[in-house]
Order: C-alpha cells, then structure tokens, then sequence
C-alpha cells in the first residue's frame, strides 16, 4: 500500500477482514440475483478505463482554446460537458468555476464525498480523508500548502461545497509559455488537482 | 443530524496528505465494494439520500476509523437488512438461507453504461416562483433535525449572499421519508449560497476566504 499515511484504519490484517467480508457479500448478492458479477467488473473497468481526469482534463483544454465553449462551459457546464460525451452518474448537475489572476476555487465535500465523477472519475483518498472535509471550509490556503502550492496574499479563496446534487469542476488557468501547444497537448497540462483546486495547472510538460 | 460526518471545520484531523503513488483502489475488496455499491443503488430498494443517511448514522466512532470504502460496505449491509433483503446469518456466511427480494432492476452487462451515463437527476419542474434572487441576502437557519439534511453545522445561523439559482431539486430531508419505493420526492428551489470567511470563522479566518454551501429554500430566510 502506498499511501498508507492516508489511509490509517486500515492496517494489513484489517483489509483482509474486509477482503473476506466483501468476498462474502458478493456472493450472498450474487446467489441472491441482486448483482452480476460481470456487470460489477464491467463497472470497474469503467472507472478504472474509460471515466477518469482524462476526461475533465479534455474539457479544460478545449475551453482554452475555444472562447465559444469557454463562455457555454461557464454558463451551461452540463450542456457543454455534454457535448464532449462525458454525462450522468454524479454528474447530473454541473457547475464550472474559472480561476483567475484574482481568485482561486477550490471544491470539497464537507458531508460525504461528492465528487464530479464524470469528468474527474472517483475522488482520490485524500478528498474524502476527514482532514481535507474539515479544513478546506476554513482554511482553504492552509490546504493548498499541504499540496505544496502558494499563491499570492491578495489572491481570494473560493470554496465550494457540493452539499446538494451539483458537482463542481474548477477550470484552471492556462500557464504562461503554452500559446504553442495544440488542444491534446494543453490537456496534458491539467493535473485531476487542478480541476479541483488544490493544484494548478503544469506550467511545463511532464 | 448532527453527526461526526458534518466534518467542515473540525480542527485536530491534521494536514492533508496527497498520496506519493495513489492508486484508485488499494485492495480488490474496495473495487468490489464500489462496484457493488452503484450496482444496488441501481437496483432501487433506496435512494442516495437514504444511502447517505445509512452512512451517517452508524456509530460515531465507527464511521471515524473506517475507511471510506468500509463505511459504503457497514451501510449498504444495513440498508439491505433494514429491508429484508439479507439476514445477518446469511452475511456471516455468504450462503443464501431466505428467498430474495423482488428487486426494480438488476444491472447486467449490457445496461451498465447506459445506467452510468443517465445517472439520477434532481432537478425537477419549478411550481412556484423562487423566494430568492442571485444577490439577496439570506440566512441559513439555525435548524437541527434528527433526520438527514445537507445543511453543514458550520453555517447554520450566519448570513451570505445568494450566489447562484440552480433550479428546483429533490429535497433531500424529504427524500429519506419513505424507506422503499415510491421515494417522496418533493423539489425546492436550491441556491448556492456564498458566506465570508470571517462570518463563519471569526478571526481565525483568512478574510479573502469565501465560501459556499447549496442549500435548498426551506434551509433558508431572509436576511437583511
């Protein structure tokens, strides 16, 4: 296990505990009719493949390119995420929120995990950590240091969180010096972090 | 409720800590568990605001030193218990000992994709005009329900700035009103509602801090 710092409760003999019970579970839901198995492992494959910050990363870089999309995105997020295929589960209802020189969005769920999947796929283990729901309300700057990242003292912080059905997907700023890049090249610059505020976008190609 | 979920603003969880190397699931069990987790909310027996409030309402300490994927798992076997859909034996044992319950809709390969891409909207048509306009003041009522809400303890009281109008939505308090189907669901006007920093936090807060809640009209009054 990698990130283990993030992940406390779960020491080495617990998951298998959990392994045992959810194996348990899936077969139980399994001889019950409830579940098929291969549409579970097709779900998977679908998060772990085709739904993932790809897809959010696409919509980021056509709206640095396209001054048209950039202005639906901002005032029709799901018709515009639409457009690109990217639609429904944890989705529905979608917001775009762009950064600018002045003022910096930053998204969270304070009451569960609410997350944009379809354009971001499912939400990493920090956004749905007790750390991050308690101090991105009150200390958004505080976070974005825990991320390494600063930004000037005017700069304003703009939380949103996504206490109802709505799902917000931040648009990052374009870095300076990327006036070269093609669209496929500029989503390449969109971190996951970026489109949800605690990053920005990769000011060189990695 | 006012439940150790309704997380905003709770000090002593520490910084936040990025995973070096994330990987999306850390053990198989948690990519089953997620899997079946959509599936049987595809099913219909509940809907997302129940799911949540399975979730919120297990045991405090429970819910704090569980993991994410751990919590979706005590809660989905509580939900289908609470609906005679499994026993507690047959969990234990992972063998069927009672007949299942007919269920709305079973996914299979061929209607995944097309569940996840519809999702379940909430927006609804509006009835009545809405209360509020993008600029108005309001307050955020100083309510506390034993049942499920979405309004975070850490506005309750305090007075922001109605933001945006997103249309009317199915009200979660009143979605968890009936525990099988057909769901109440009744639609209110929501409004992402902006606050101060200072508002909220007092001096501790950084005053270029602004944030938001969406909040649905009954969660709301006028505010000078």
């Amino acid at each position: 296990m990698s990130d283990h710092h993030t992940h406390g409760p779960e020491e080495s003999s617990h998951l298998s505990e959990m392994d045992i019970r959810v194996r348990a579970l899936e077969t139980l839901l399994t001889r019950k009719g409830y579940v098929n198995p291969a549409a579970l492992d097709r779900i998977i494959e679908t998060y772990e493949t085709d739904i993932g910050p790809h897809n959010g990363a696409r919509v980021v870089a056509k709206a640095w390119v396209d001054c048209d999309f950039k202005a639906w995105l901002l005032s029709d997020a799901t018709a515009a995420i639409a457009s690109l295929g990217y639609t429904g589960r944890q989705g529905e209802h979608m917001v775009a929120v762009a950064n600018t020189p002045e003022v910096h969005n930053m998204v969270v769920c304070t009451l569960c995990s609410c997350y944009p999947w379809p354009v971001l796929g499912l939400p990493p283990v920090w956004y749905k950590s007790a750390a991050y729901r308690a101090k991105a309300v009150m200390d958004p700057r505080g976070v974005l240091a825990d991320f390494g990242v600063t930004l000037p003292e005017k700069t304003t912080f703009r939380v949103w969180d996504s206490t109802a059905e709505v799902r917000y997907l931040v648009l990052p700023m374009r870095p300076d010096g990327t006036d070269h890049l093609d669209e496929a090249q500029l989503a390449q610059r969109v971190t996951r972090n970026a489109m949800i505020g605690t990053g920005l976008a990769l000011t060189e190609a990695v | 409720m006012n439940g150790v979920h309704d997380m905003g603003g709770m000090q002593g969880f520490g910084p936040v800590l990025p995973a070096a190397h994330e990987t999306l699931f850390h053990a198989d069990w948690e990519s089953r568990a997620m899997a079946m987790t959509v599936a049987m909310g595809a099913a219909g027996q509940w809907n997302i605001d129940l799911a949540r409030a399975a979730r919120e309402s297990l045991p405090p300490a429970v819910y704090l030193s569980s993991s994410y994927y751990e919590i979706w798992i005590r809660a989905l076997e509580k939900l289908m218990l609470e609906r005679g859909m499994v026993t507690a034996t047959e969990l234990q044992s992972g063998q069927m000992s009672t007949p299942p319950v007919p269920v709305a809709r079973v996914l299979n390969v061929q209607t995944v994709d097309a569940a996840l891409a519809a999702g379940s909207p909430t927006l609804r048509p509006s009835v009545r005009p809405a209360l509020f306009a993008v600029g108005q003041r309001v307050r955020a009522c100083n309510m506390h329900p034993q049942g499920h809400t979405r309004l975070p303890r850490y506005v309750r009281g305090h007075t922001g700035t109605v933001a945006l109008v997103h249309g009317s939505h199915v009200l979660a308090d009143r979605h968890v009103s009936r525990p099988l189907p057909p769901f109440e669901s009744h639609a209110e006007w929501l409004y992402t509602v902006v606050f101060e920093g200072p508002a909220l936090w007092g001096d501790a807060a950084d005053p270029q801090t602004q944030v938001s809640v969406d909040a649905w009209e009954s969660y709301l009054e006028a505010a000078l």
